[in-house]
């Protein structure tokens, strides 16, 4: 698997997402520079990382939705390529209109970090394929606007179609209001694009892959891309 | 152009001396340096350089009693921050520095600048940061504006360490009312870099570029190192506009762009623009060379118009770095620094004059020789009160009002004992992917390096009500509490920054409590092994004529070969709890006298510094050994406390011993002795053998399992009970009403 991993002015958690591919790939990812224009051919995963892309001093990830390289990364996905974006990532996918909704404050007003569990509601993406449907895994959450916000239209749309990717749950796999501490819509931590090729989450599984650190929860979103592409 | 500067008229310098915070004598010796009147601008540049926050003028002469040397140590203090060598060809950079004024007047702000600063201070030395920590006293959560401050102090570390991406991964809270109109921020940042590639503050090269990088300098935080030299009084809140404005996302640019350019060879030397901004900068860096500087302001960037040099210099606008390169490096600096959309500037050049020089729109502002600037500075000793002895409190005289378990509930929802989940949860402390202990999981945070087996283990440690009664006591239990908490996870401590936090100085009986404070550190430095590497010191934390509690935070670093090795305090079931170290019941200065008996007195446990290495030593031998699953030291609380936070962390109940004959159960499980650690083992035979060889105080506590927290008594506290009342308090003060 080729991935890159692109960085904005004020990404942070590149290096973690560095880790988590190296895990699985032994092989360190590219680094993609937001004012490029174009990717390098043979990319098999682009991964828009957490921070603060642009101080997040407009709408979080409104600026970066803007920069030079995102036109190509649209391209990329256009043509069928695989995108992960997680917390800041996933804002501007949402910002870029790659995926749909919007990221809010959280219901707290507070940044949050802690762990939280999430679970798989279907395991037959390229992101999850080495989970089980159903299976429920712990990652560390660090945002102050993770709130996912959709109107009902869309809401239902994605439940109908299947691109649900994680809820917050208990540790159980229950889907309760304690369980979502953002407030999200529906209590949903991830979602696909239609062809199930673009994932954007909030939390942070990058940071669930050593188990000298702090376990290995999040490996299999990791492991399942790695497979994904060594299939292919 | 003018090559001198114009003087004020006598008359006005001396009223505008007298503003600026400079004493009578002190403004006869710039007279007597100069030979003339000063020039406004020359007159901003005395009394910030010699201000008490720069200058150390106050404290210098008890900080050289603190040993700084050691075989690890690579720097010492004197630099930005101090460096110790951690093995691997890796070298630890860090410092703990206070935010203590900006943060009672600006909390957000005051608290979020006061992480940017420490930030700087590490990487400006080269080392990538990798962990933040602070150490915070607040008033009592009642006390006027005290919530707000609270609320402020954490969402501004949070905003600046969240999104810079450095983990802020352990600290300590105490609250206490001396602290109601003077708040305390200490921020530590440790950096990792290779330990032969480290850069420093001393300039040389005639002819060589200073190069000005970073954000536009802008009219804020002018004279914020005198506003920090002196007491608060009622019209504080006039003084918001001396407070600067943190831009985390620009820090963050900094970092990157800085350690880019360090990765070449074109820096002679580097530093960054903390208190008394532009001039600090500059005349350290030019008087640690014995080189002399020249400045032009017009080619400052600046985000205001018609800013004048005095307010140029002097302004403390955040995020920017003064370096000198090498000559014929400026367009390779430039393009990295334009590449992370910074602004990049040569400002000036090094001479050979041993002065500085500043010119703006083509008139000299200021020429000053630097060494009576720099390293001249007033120094003063000033005359010490010893604080008088208390007596040494019987426990037998006094009687148990409540009972064990009442007493242990309502301790572990006492302000100073509750859980910190409230602040924690706003920390990101898990970015960069190396935080294997983070903040509750153990006695010291533990972050590994990344690319590397090895982890640092850190943390941030002071008992004020014990630096009160007794300030050499309360120094000396200060450093040893730090090596205890980095020993009880495996690692072996090496190294200390020390933030000194006092009252007014000119005050006999606080400057005694600095140098006793001074004189039991030193003495545990010394038997600890646990050098002094880098330090700040905060005075004049007074309001309306009252002192905080003496507070010497110490931040301690030590190194694991193995991260593999670390341990936490969380509790298994099914094994056997054995405490390392004597327990006499000393109640004086406890939190069980303090909240349950309603008494703030007596003697502070003594610290026997022979025992503390005795047992640390033994107790770090059988971890490494492998023999203990959890570990946890014995602080405030006592003996009791510290089971019930190995029971909530790991989720598991413990059955007790009955204690020894001789001490009133009330003291010995709740007195506060010295130097002892909870160990929970699988083979408690073994390891108690192998103390009795080492001469070291052990015994048998008890057995974890089940759900409950069982007395010997056989009365019982549900652990569920325990982590509720635990993790009420703080939300209950914070969110409640």
């Amino acid at each position: 698997m080729r991935a890159g991993i692109v960085i904005f002015p004020g990404t942070n958690r590149e290096r973690d997402i560095a880790l988590a591919l190296r895990q699985v790939t032994g092989r360190k990812p590219d680094v993609l520079w937001h004012r490029d224009t174009e990717l390098p051919q043979g990319m098999d995963l682009v991964v828009l990382a957490g921070g603060f892309s642009y101080g997040d001093y407009l709408r979080c990830g409104a600026m970066a939705a803007q920069s030079p390289i995102m036109r190509a990364v649209k391209e990329f996905a256009a043509k069928g390529g695989h995108v992960l974006g997680v917390c800041n990532g996933f804002q501007i996918l949402c910002e870029a209109g790659m995926l749909p909704g919007a990221l809010l404050r959280n219901a707290s007003l507070r940044f949050l970090s802690m762990d939280c569990h999430m679970r798989v509601e279907r395991a037959d993406t390229p992101f999850t394929n080495r989970f089980q449907r159903g299976q429920v895994f712990r990652a560390t959450m660090a945002h102050g606007d993770g709130n996912y916000f959709a109107d009902d239209a869309t809401l239902d749309r994605l439940e109908d179609e299947g691109l649900v990717a994680l809820r917050y749950t208990t540790p159980a796999g229950e889907v309760t209001a304690a369980a979502n501490r953002n407030g999200s819509a529906r209590n949903i931590a991830g979602i696909y694009s239609p062809n199930l090729r673009i994932l954007g989450l909030m939390p942070h599984p990058e940071n669930q892959v050593d188990p000298l650190i702090d376990g290995t929860d999040g490996l299999p979103l990791f492991e399942s891309l790695a497979a994904s592409f060594a299939t292919a | 152009m003018t090559n001198t500067p114009t003087p004020l008229a006598p008359e006005r310098a001396k009223q505008l001396a007298a503003e600026y915070g400079l004493k009578p004598d002190e403004y006869d010796r710039v007279l007597a340096i100069l030979g003339r009147t000063p020039s406004q601008t020359e007159l901003g540049l005395f009394s910030v350089m010699w201000s008490e926050h720069c200058s150390y003028k106050s404290s210098r002469v008890w900080l050289r009693e603190l040993p700084t040397k050691a075989p690890w140590v690579i720097q010492g203090p004197g630099e930005n921050a101090g460096v110790i060598d951690i093995g691997d060809g890796l070298a630890a950079v860090f410092k703990m520095e206070s935010h203590n004024h900006p943060s009672f007047i600006e909390p957000y702000q005051g608290a979020a600048t006061g992480v940017g600063g420490i930030l700087r201070d590490v990487f400006t030395m080269g080392a990538r940061p990798i962990a933040n920590l602070n150490a915070l006293r607040f008033g009592m959560p009642d006390a006027p504006r005290m919530k707000q401050i609270i609320d402020g102090v954490v969402r501004g570390i949070g905003g600046y360490g969240n999104c810079v991406g450095v983990p802020t991964v352990g600290g300590e809270v105490n609250f206490h009312p001396a602290y109601n109109g003077n708040p305390l921020v200490n921020a530590m940042t440790v950096g990792i870099a290779p330990a032969d590639r480290i850069f420093y503050a001393k300039a040389t090269g005639v002819g060589n570029p200073v190069v000005y990088v970073g954000s536009k300098t802008g009219r804020d935080g002018i004279h914020g190192a005198t506003m920090a030299s002196a007491e608060f009084s009622a019209d504080s809140e006039e003084k918001r506009p001396t407070v600067q404005i943190g831009d985390p996302f620009a820090e963050k640019l900094l970092i990157e762009a800085c350690m880019e350019l360090m990765e070449t060879d074109a820096i002679v030397a580097i530093q960054d623009m903390g208190a008394a901004g532009l001039t600090s900068s500059s005349v350290e860096m030019a008087g640690k060379g014995g080189m002399g500087i020249e400045l032009i302001l017009d080619h400052v960037p600046q985000r205001e118009a018609g800013m004048t040099a005095y307010e140029m210099m002097l302004s403390e606008s955040q995020e920017r770095m003064l370096m000198i390169l090498k000559p014929g490096r400026e367009a390779e600096a430039e393009r990295i620094f334009r590449k992370w959309e910074l602004d990049f500037a040569v400002i000036g050049h090094l001479t050979d004059t041993g002065r500085i020089v500043v010119r703006h729109r083509g008139q000299v502002e200021a020429d000053i020789p630097l060494a009576p600037l720099e390293s001249e500075a007033p120094l003063y000793r000033r005359p010490t009160a010893e604080t008088p002895k208390q007596p040494v409190l019987d426990a037998a005289s006094i009687p148990d009002p409540v009972g064990i378990e009442a007493a242990l509930l309502k301790l572990v929802a006492c302000p100073d004992l509750c859980s910190r989940r409230w602040i924690w949860d706003q920390y990101d402390s898990m970015v960069g992917g190396q935080t294997a202990k983070r903040p509750g999981a153990a006695d010291a945070a533990v972050v590994r390096i990344e690319d590397h087996r090895r982890a640092l283990a850190l943390t941030t440690d002071c008992t004020p009500r014990y630096c009160q009664a007794d300030p050499e006591e309360g120094g000396k239990q200060a450093v040893a509490e730090a090596w205890r908490n980095i020993t009880a996870t495996g690692a072996k401590p090496l190294a200390i920054t020390d933030n000194m936090n006092f009252g007014n100085p000119e005050k006999p009986e606080i400057m005694g409590q600095f140098a006793g404070a001074v004189r039991g550190m030193a003495a545990a430095c010394t038997a600890l092994d646990f050098p002094v590497v880098s330090g700040n010191v905060s005075l004049y934390n007074e309001t309306e004529g009252t002192a905080i509690l003496p507070t010497p935070a110490i931040g301690g670093v030590g190194v694991l070969e193995d991260v593999a090795q670390a341990v936490g305090l969380a509790l298994p079931p099914g094994l056997d709890l054995i405490v390392i170290g004597e327990t006499r019941g000393w109640l004086g200065q406890s939190l069980w006298l303090r909240e349950i008996a309603g008494r703030e007195e007596g003697a502070p446990p003594p610290v026997d510094l022979a025992a503390e290495r005795r047992n640390g030593d033994f107790v770090r031998a059988q971890i490494l050994s492998g023999a203990v699953r959890a570990c946890h030291d014995c602080s405030d609380g006592g003996l009791l406390v510290a089971v019930a936070e190995m029971a909530m962390a790991g989720g598991t109940g413990v059955s007790l011993l009955p204690p020894p004959a001789g001490i009133p159960a009330h003291a010995f499980w709740f007195g506060e002795d010295q130097s002892r650690y909870v160990l929970a083992v699988s083979d408690a035979s073994a390891v108690l053998q192998a103390a009795q060889q080492a001469g070291v105080p052990a015994a048998r506590l008890g057995k974890s399992g089940g759900g409950d927290l069982v007395l010997p008594d056989g009365r019982s506290i549900s652990v569920g009970s325990l982590r509720e009342a635990n993790e009420a308090t703080l939300p209950a003060l914070m969110e409640g009403g």
